[in-house]
C-alpha cells in the first residue's frame, strides 16, 4: 500500500519560527527524488531553497504560496511507495472524508477509518484508530496516532475529531492555526520556557497533528518534542486517562516513540454546539468571545456568514478577490491583505523618508527633440543592437554628468553621527515596479561606465528585478535614484527619496506638443522633470542646478561632451 | 570622481605557491616539486576521491539542515583541496586541533563524517573521540584554539618528541582556523608563545575571504601570511584550491616542526562557497559575479582535469566513486535521521578526567530525581527509541 510522509516546515536559519512558502516547484503527481528542490521560502533572513526529503510522488501540497505558516507546519505530502497497491476497497480514506466535512458540514464522518498505511501503522491499524478515538479521549487519533503515542502529561490531547481534522490536513487545506492556536491557548507557559526556545511549542503542536516519521524530536533546534505541554507527573500519581491512552496509542504504533499532542477544546453550550454542527462551522477553530473564553451564538453565525459565497457587489460579475492572498470581507465590500515582505519593506522606507528628510521638489518642462533623435540614431548603431536604447538611458546618462558638476547632491545624511557624507561613486538607483511591489536596485559605480555599459547594467538590473531576483545586495548603497513615471504615460509627479540618498529624478512622459522652437510653433519632443532633494543638505540653488544641468544634457546631448 | 582601492592588499594571487593551475596544468616549483614527486596516479586518485566524498558529506549535510534534521550546518565548500591536502600530510601521532569547518581534515584522520553531525543535530557535543583521532573536538569560538594547539605543541616538547629523529615519534601540532581569526587577539599571542619557545606547531590559516560577512579587506592591508614574519615564524602562501600544494607546503611545515625547527604560518588562500552557515545568505553582502570567479577555480575540477588529461581517471573509478558517494549520502541520512537524544545523565560525564566526588554525588542524586517521575528513570537509560 503507498506509503505517506509529510515534510513539516523546518527553521532554515537559527531560531526562525516561521515562513512564508514563496512558490512551489513541485506539483500533485510530480514524481521527486531525495534532495530535490521542491519549495522556495521566505525567512525573516533570506529566501532559500527547501530540498524533498524523500523520493516519491507528491500526494498533496499543504500549504498554498503566499501562506506564511509556522516552522513544523507540514506542508508537502509525498507517498514514499507510490508503486504499492491502493487502499482496500470498502475501507473510505478517512482525509477525502473529513475533507468532504471539512466543506459540506459533515464532521463527525470524518473518521471511520483509514485505508492508507502510514510509517508504523500496522495493518488494520484503521480499527485500533477508531478504538483509541473512541475510548481515549485524551489519545492522539487518527493519523496523528501514527507517529504519536501517548504523551501521558498532555493536559489536553486532541479528541477523535480533531485527529480527523488532522487527517483532513493531510489532502486538504491542513488545519496549522488551529494547531498553533490551540497551543499558544493551552501550553503552560512553564512548559514552553522548559522547552528552552521559543517556538518549541507549536512544533509540538504540528507534531501531534502530523504523524511525523518515528522519531521523537520532530524538529531539530525547537526543543525536545517530549514533555510537551504540561507538568510530567510523579510516580504513583493518579494518571488512569493517559495510562488507558498509552495502551491505546501503544496497540496502534507499538514502535514508535512519544510525540505530544496538544490542541484544546472548544468551550460551547449544547444548543451552539448544535448550530455549530448544523451550519458546519468547526468550534475548535473559532476566536470565542463569550464569557470565560466559551463559544457563542454570535461566533458561530459569523463565522458561516464568512463561509459563504461571496460576490464583490459593487462589480457585478467580479466575484473574485481582488488579491489572491487577501481575505474578502463578511459583505464582500473589502479585500483585507496582510502588509508583508516587500509592501512593508515600501511602507517602512517611504515613511522614513518622508517624515525625515524634509523634500523639496522643482519642475522643469524641456524640448527633448534631440535626445529622441540620437535615441533613434543609437538604437540604428550596431554597437547598439544588443541593449535596449532608450530616452531613459541618456536622462540617466545626463543625471551623472549633472552629478559630476555637482557632487554635493551625491550625498547622504548620517543623523547619528551629525555628518554629511559626500560619495565619490554613483549607484544609481533605478525605480522598478514588479510582480512583488516597488524594488529600487540601482546600477553599481555608474559614473564609470560608458553609454553601452551603462544601457546593459540598466537591462540587467530591470531583467532581475521583474524576475523577482533581485538581491539585497542590488538595493544595497544607492546614492541617487531615477524614477521613470512616464512610462505609464505620467506628466510628472514629486518623488520620495529612497532613504539614505539626496535626490530622486522623475522623468515623465515625452509627448509631441507645440513649442516655440527658433521663433515658430512648431512641434516637438517635449517632456517634464522633477527633482526633489533633501533640503537638510541640498539647498534650492543646488537643486536647481542639477536638475538645470539634466535638462540641458537632454535639450541638447552635445552638452555631454563639454561635461563629460 | 571615484575612489581608487589600494592595489596591493590580502587578496592578492602574488606569492602563492602553486603546483596546479585552476586549468589543471602541473607547474614546476623549485621548492616543492620533491614534496609531491612520491605521489602517483593512485596517491591522486585518492585525494580526488578523498574531496568527492567529502563534497557529497556538505551537499548531503545542507540538505538535512534544511529538512530539519540538522540545527545548523557550516558548509566547507570550495575548501576541500585546503582540507585534504593538509590533512594527508599529517602523520598518525600529529594532532589537530579545527575549528568548525574542517569537515575534510576529519576525514582525513578518519573520523566518520556522521558523528561531525552529532554536534550540528545538538546530541552532542562532540562526537568522536579526540585522542583517538588525533583530532581535537570541533571549536566553535573563534581563534581561541590556536592557543590551545600551541600550549599542545609546548607539552609535545616536555614529552620529548620533537627533534629525535624517530619518525614514528616526532610529533606536530596543527591548528585550522580562518582569516576572521587572524583579527583576535587570541592567534597573535599564540604566534608569539609558539615562536619564542619554538613550539612545533603549525598555524594553518584558510583565508576564504569572508569572516561570515566580513571581507578580509576589512580585516588586513597586507597578504595574512605577512603576519608571520613579524612574530619571527616563517610563512608561506598558498594556492588553497591547489590540493598538491597545500599537501606540499603543509609537509613542508610538519617537517620543520617535527625536527625541531618551530612553528610555521601558512596561509591557504581560497574562496568559501557556501554560506558562513546554513543560517547565512552570503547574497546579502557579496556578488554573484565572485562567486563565479571562484567556480572556475574549483579544487576538485582542477584535478579531475589533470587526471583526465593523463588519461589516469578510467571510467570504472569514476562510477565506482559515484556510487560509493551516493551510498555515503544515504548512509548520512539514514543514520542523522536515527540519532537519538543523548542520556541527561551524560552530562556528568567528561567533567573531569578523574572520578570527581562533587559531580558523582550530583549525578547520584539526579538520577534518584528522575526515578521520581512516573515515567520512569530517564536518566540511566540513555536513547529511549
Amino acid at each position: 500500500m503507498p506509503t505517506y510522509q509529510q515534510f513539516p516546515l523546518p527553521d532554515a536559519g537559527e531560531g526562525l519560527t516561521e515562513a512564508e512558502i514563496v512558490a512551489w516547484h513541485v506539483a500533485v503527481g510530480d514524481t521527486v527524488e531525495v534532495n530535490q528542490t521542491i519549495v522556495e521560502i521566505e525567512t525573516a533572513k533570506s529566501l532559500v531553497d527547501l530540498p524533498c526529503p524523500w523520493s516519491g510522488v507528491v500526494s498533496a501540497i499543504l500549504v498554498e504560496p503566499g501562506q506564511t505558516v509556522d516552522v513544523g507546519t507540514p506542508i508537502i505530502e509525498i507517498d514514499t511507495d507510490p508503486s504499492g497497491a491502493a487502499p482496500e476497497p470498502g475501507a473510505p480514506d478517512a482525509a477525502e472524508q473529513v475533507v468532504r466535512a471539512e466543506h459540506g458540514g459533515a464532521i463527525e464522518h470524518g473518521h471511520r477509518g483509514n485505508g492508507r498505511r502510514h510509517q508504523g501503522v500496522e495493518p488494520g491499524g484503521a480499527d485500533e484508530i477508531e478504538a483509541a478515538r473512541v475510548s481515549t479521549p485524551t489519545a492522539p487519533a487518527g493519523r496523528a496516532g501514527s507517529g504519536a503515542p501517548a504523551a501521558p502529561s498532555a493536559p489536553s490531547a486532541p479528541s477523535g475529531r480533531e485527529g480527523a481534522r488532522a487527517a483532513a490536513g493531510l489532502v486538504g487545506r491542513a488545519p496549522q492555526e488551529e494547531a498553533a492556536a490551540g497551543l499558544a491557548g493551552h501550553a503552560p507557559s512553564g512548559a514552553r520556557e522548559a522547552a528552552g526556545l521559543a517556538g518549541a511549542a507549536p512544533v509540538a503542536a504540528a507534531a501531534g497533528l502530523t504523524a511525523a516519521p518515528a522519531r521523537e524530536s520532530v524538529l531539530v533546534g525547537y526543543g525536545l518534542a517530549e514533555p510537551g505541554a504540561g507538568r510530567r507527573p510523579r510516580a504513583g500519581e493518579q494518571s488512569a486517562a493517559p495510562t488507558e491512552a498509552a495502551t491505546a496509542a501503544t496497540a496502534v504504533t507499538p514502535a514508535t516513540a512519544a510525540t505530544p499532542a496538544s490542541s484544546r477544546h472548544a468551550l460551547a453550550k449544547p444548543p451552539v454546539r448544535k448550530l455549530a454542527r448544523e451550519l458546519g462551522v468547526d468550534l475548535d477553530s473559532l476566536n470565542p468571545t463569550g464569557p470565560g473564553g466559551i463559544v457563542t451564538r454570535e461566533d458561530v453565525l459569523e463565522r458561516a456568514s464568512q463561509a459563504e459565497a461571496r460576490t464583490l457587489a459593487t462589480y457585478p460579475g467580479d466575484d473574485l478577490p481582488w488579491l489572491a492572498t487577501g481575505t474578502v470581507s463578511g459583505d464582500g465590500r473589502q479585500t483585507r491583505v496582510p502588509v508583508k515582505s516587500v509592501r512593508k519593506r515600501t511602507a517602512e522606507a517611504m515613511v522614513t523618508s518622508a517624515f525625515t528628510a524634509p523634500h523639496v521638489t522643482v519642475f522643469q518642462t524641456i524640448d527633448v527633440t534631440r535626445t529622441m533623435k540620437l535615441v533613434e540614431r543609437l538604437r540604428a548603431d550596431r554597437e547598439f543592437a544588443d541593449v535596449r536604447v532608450t530616452p531613459l538611458l541618456i536622462a540617466a546618462k545626463a543625471l551623472i554628468l549633472a552629478v559630476r558638476r555637482h557632487p554635493e547632491i551625491n550625498a547622504s545624511w548620517d543623523d547619528a553621527n551629525q555628518e554629511i557624507v559626500y560619495k565619490h561613486y554613483v549607484n544609481l538607483g533605478i525605480a522598478a515596479a514588479t510582480p512583488r511591489g516597488l524594488v529600487v536596485p540601482n546600477v553599481k559605480d555608474a559614473h564609470r561606465l560608458g553609454l553601452l555599459d551603462l544601457a546593459k547594467g540598466i537591462a540587467e538590473l530591470t531583467a532581475t528585478a521583474r524576475a523577482g531576483r533581485t538581491s539585497p545586495a542590488d538595493m544595497a548603497d544607492g546614492t541617487i535614484t531615477i524614477t521613470n513615471v512616464g512610462v505609464f504615460g505620467i506628466d510628472t509627479g514629486t518623488p520620495i527619496l529612497n532613504p539614505g540618498e539626496a535626490g530622486i529624478l522623475a522623468f515623465g512622459a515625452i509627448r509631441q506638443q507645440p513649442w516655440v522652437h527658433k521663433g515658430k510653433v512648431k512641434p516637438r519632443h517635449v517632456t517634464q522633470l522633477a527633482l526633489s532633494f533633501d533640503h537638510r543638505l541640498v539647498d534650492g540653488e543646488l537643486g536647481a542646478r542639477v536638475l538645470a544641468d539634466v535638462a540641458a544634457t537632454l535639450a541638447e546631448p552635445a552638452q555631454g561632451l563639454v561635461w563629460g | 570622481m571615484g575612489i581608487t582601492g589600494h592595489s596591493t592588499g590580502p587578496l592578492t594571487d602574488d606569492g602563492l605557491v602553486q603546483l596546479l593551475t585552476p586549468a589543471g596544468e602541473r607547474t614546476s616549483h623549485p621548492d616543492y616539486d620533491a614534496r609531491v614527486a612520491h605521489l602517483d596516479a593512485d596517491a591522486l586518485r585518492g585525494l580526488y576521491r578523498d574531496m568527492v566524498l567529502v563534497r557529497r558529506f556538505d551537499t548531503e549535510a545542507t540538505a538535512l539542515q534544511r529538512q530539519g534534521e540538522l540545527a545548523l550546518f557550516a558548509q566547507g565548500l570550495g575548501q576541500e583541496a585546503a582540507q585534504i591536502g593538509s590533512g594527508r600530510a599529517l602523520a598518525a601521532q600529529d594532532h589537530v586541533f579545527p575549528s568548525y569547518r574542517e569537515h575534510g581534515v576529519a576525514h582525513t584522520r578518519g573520523v566518520d563524517l556522521t558523528d561531525v553531525l552529532r554536534l550540528f543535530r545538538g546530541v552532542d557535543h562532540g562526537g568522536w573521540d579526540p585522542v583517538g583521532h588525533g583530532f581535537h573536538l570541533y571549536t566553535l569560538v573563534i581563534g581561541s584554539h590556536t592557543l590551545h594547539a600551541t600550549g599542545y605543541a609546548m607539552g609535545v616538547q616536555r614529552d620529548g618528541a620533537v627533534g629525535t629523529g624517530d619518525p614514528d615519534r616526532d610529533t606536530a601540532v596543527v591548528v585550522y582556523f580562518g582569516d576572521g581569526a587572524t583579527s583576535q587577539g587570541d592567534v597573535s599571542e599564540a604566534l608569539v608563545f609558539a615562536a619564542v619557545n619554538n613550539s612545533p606547531v603549525v598555524f594553518f590559516c584558510q583565508n576564504n575571504q569572508w569572516a561570515i560577512s566580513e571581507p578580509t579587506t576589512k580585516q588586513a592591508r597586507v597578504p595574512l601570511a605577512d603576519r608571520g614574519p613579524g612574530f619571527g615564524v616563517p610563512s608561506v602562501r598558498v594556492d588553497g584550491n591547489d590540493v598538491l600544494a597545500t599537501y606540499a607546503v603543509t609537509a613542508e611545515a610538519l617537517e620543520r616542526a617535527r625536527s625541531g625547527g618551530g612553528p610555521t604560518f601558512i596561509e591557504a588562500y581560497t574562496y568559501r562557497m557556501g554560506a558562513h552557515t546554513t543560517s547565512d545568505d552570503p547574497s546579502r553582502y557579496r556578488s554573484s559575479a565572485e562567486e563565479e570567479s571562484w567556480r572556475l577555480r574549483d579544487p576538485i575540477d582542477r584535478l579531475r582535469t589533470h587526471l583526465e588529461e593523463r588519461g589516469e581517471l578510467p571510467t570504472a573509478f569514476v562510477e565506482e566513486l559515484a556510487a560509493e558517494a551516493d551510498a555515503l549520502g544515504e548512509r548520512i541520512r539514514t543514520t542523522v535521521r536515527g540519532m537519538g537524544h543523548p542520556s541527561p545523565a551524560s552530562m556528568f560525564e567528561h567533567v573531569y578526567a578523574t572520578p570527581h566526588s562533587v559531580v558523582e554525588g550530583e549525578r547520584v542524586w539526579f538520577e534518584q530525581y528522575e526515578a521520581s517521575f512516573a515515567d520512569g528513570a530517564r536518566a540511566g537509560e540513555g536513547s529511549h527509541r
